[in-house]
């Protein structure tokens, strides 16, 4: 059972309603992710998907079950968990560099000021904000403000770095370039990611695994997509690949009808802690692959037009 | 836009002011019957009643003695002849200590309360006893217990100060956004760094606002602390020159307590400003 890095135990979380009595936001929740792995969460608005991420920075303590990591059971936050906040959550007194160097203070307390400067200063660089350091978030724009929030999650260095829906105040070039940026620094430092998105694209190109979950409340994990496309893929084509549709058009579909459609029967049905794990274009889930692969590839999805002209 | 706006206020501030002091000329220029009589007699009587001249004085008659206590404003010629800087200079520094001594207090007890929803609620019903009194029905305790006139103005200064500063100390820390609190906690800074580096800048500005409040309550309460204990200060001073039926000097004096008010509330709001950052 502890042979994932981090492991979702059987959590629930539960807060008193309105009228007395309890709201269950979801129930029994079990989740593995092994080291190295990118994990997205996609799921409607309000099905929980901040609150896992919550009990995962041990910021939130779960109504029932427990998350180990490593092997030990999460008590409290902790350094070796970095959290991107959905808000940035940057401290407004703080310039860029303060902000960064606040975090990097926190965790190695012995450093002198200049230690902490210069390695706040390598991280800063490295989310291309050389020259900004003593601007004040309020002079940033909203991009840049979430750059900073990943130079100061990726500063101290952590084992495991939790984004919630960390791209979703962007424009899309923006939000591109630090897509690139995070999957890039993952994959160099072998970070464990967990990530909330609302964005399939995203999750299609930097998920290992992408985590439907139903609608709230009593939200299910209702299955977990292993992502078929190559590691090596890169965004500019990513979606030419032949599997990307059949990827994109399942969890679509869940997205669409299936997590709404989920009924107490199917929640009885599955199995919790084993929730069932899907490749989309693989053999197996035909009816994916057969319905939308075709059209969409490549370039052949509007042939009228092409024609036209 | 901005600019010509304030140039054209400045112009009907001016306007304003010159309309005032005008009126006021005219009405204390002096129209009231004389009535011929003994000029011993005349002589107790004073001026207004023999030459006509206006009890009240004149912005001419005020101008003269303003210029003259700025001229010497520091001359000491017995208890009751001092001048109006040495008697501003005793105001400000019981103000001063009084609200000082509040800070020290309202501040740490006020982190306390924001911070400790148990404290809150354990300490609130003497809040709400203690903040409504007047700060001068706690004089006569405090001159019982302390037995010195200066002193127990500033513990006047000193209560009276206290209470604003505490609520908004106490509502800026407790309200400090969540997921401020939540970047300190994934750091694993300990209780006494987040306070400082935490919820200390966050609540600033509120604390700047409470304390802003307390030096214009301090600055209105020292008057009547002053003008209770007698001795020195700025509302002693209005008093003997009551007493003196100089109204001339009140007057003066009444001028320049609006202008120190307005100065240290400055200072206050300049800090206040220096502490907000925009998000
Ligand atoms: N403190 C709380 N008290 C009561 N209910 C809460 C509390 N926090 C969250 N909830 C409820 O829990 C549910 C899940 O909230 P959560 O923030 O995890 O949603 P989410 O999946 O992150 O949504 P979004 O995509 O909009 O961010 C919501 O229905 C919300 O109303
Ligand atoms: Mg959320």
């Amino acid at each position: 059972m502890t042979d994932k890095f981090i492991s979702i135990e059987g959590i629930s979380k539960r807060f008193p309603a309105a009228g007395g009595g309890t709201t269950t936001v979801f129930e029994d929740l079990w989740l593995g992710m092994e080291r190295g792995t990118f994990t997205c969460v996609i799921g409607h608005s309000g099905c929980g998907k901040t609150t896992v991420l919550n009990v995962l920075a041990g910021l939130d303590r779960p109504s029932d079950g427990a998350v180990i990591v490593d092997n030990q059971s999460i008590e409290g936050p902790s350094l070796d968990r970095a959290v991107i906040f959905q808000s940035h959550a940057l401290l407004p007194w703080l310039t860029v560099m303060g902000n960064v160097a606040y975090a990097v203070a926190s965790k190695w307390r012995r450093w002198s000021r200049a230690q902490v400067e210069e390695h706040a200063q390598r991280f800063i660089a490295l989310v291309g904000l050389s020259g900004a350091e003593r601007k004040r978030p309020a002079e940033l724009s909203g991009g840049m403000k979430q750059r900073v929030g990943i130079a100061r999650a990726l500063s101290i260095e952590p084992k495991i770095l939790l984004m919630d829906e960390p791209f979703s105040a962007l424009d899309a070039l923006t939000r591109g370039t630090l897509q690139d940026e995070v999957r890039r620094i993952c994959q160099e430092t072998g970070q464990t990611v967990f990530m909330i998105t609302h964005d399939v694209d995203e999750a299609i190109y930097l998920a290992d695994r992408i985590v439907l979950m139903t609608n709230g409340p009593q939200a299910v994990l209702a299955e977990i997509v292993d992502n078929p496309l190559p590691a090596d893929r890169a965004r500019d084509d990513v979606h030419k690949h032949p599997l990307y549709y059949a990827v994109r058009n399942h969890v679509v579909d869940f997205l669409v009808t299936r997590s709404k459609s989920y009924t107490d029967a199917d929640k009885a049905a599955l199995d919790r802690r084993n929730p069932p794990i899907v490749r989309p274009g693989a053999p197996e889930p035909a009816i994916v692959s057969g319905e939308s692969a075709s059209p969409s590839w490549p370039g052949l999805s509007r042939p009228s037009t092409s024609h036209a002209g | 836009m901005t600019r010509s706006l304030t140039f054209r206020a400045a112009i009907v501030s001016i306007l304003l002011f010159a309309a005032f002091v005008l009126v006021w000329h005219l009405a204390t220029r002096g129209s009231g019957a004389t009535v011929a009589m003994d000029p011993e007699y005349a002589k107790l009587m004073g001026a207004t009643a023999t030459t006509g001249k206006s009890a009240m004085p004149g912005p001419l008659d005020v101008g003269a003695t303003v210029w003259g206590h700025l001229k010497d404003p520091f001359y000491d010629r017995g208890t009751n002849d001092k001048g109006l800087g040495i008697q501003l200079g005793w105001s400000i520094l019981r103000v001063t200590i009084g609200y000082l001594l509040a800070v020290l207090v309202a501040i740490p007890i006020g982190f306390l309360i924001g911070m400790s929803p148990l404290m809150s609620k354990a300490l609130d019903p003497f809040i709400q006893v203690l903040k409504p009194i007047s700060p001068l029905a706690w004089m006569p305790l405090a001159l019982y217990t302390i037995k010195d006139s200066g002193l127990s103005a500033v513990f006047v200064i000193f209560i009276c100060s206290l209470w604003p500063m505490l609520v908004n100390t106490a509502f800026g820390v407790a309200s400090v956004r969540k997921e401020w609190i939540n970047v300190a906690r994934t750091l694993e800074v300990g209780t006494l760094r987040r306070i400082f580096t935490v919820l200390l800048p966050a609540a600033a500005p509120t604390i700047l606002t409470g304390m802003r409040i307390s030096i214009g309550i301090a600055w209105l309460v020292i008057v009547a602390a002053e003008m209770l204990v007698g001795g020195t200060g700025i509302g002693y001073f209005v008093w003997n020159e009551w007493n003196n039926l100089s109204i001339t000097n009140v007057i003066t004096a009444i001028l320049v307590i609006g202008v120190v008010g307005m100065i240290l509330d400055q200072l206050l709001a300049r800090a206040t400003r220096a502490v907000t950052f925009p998000e």
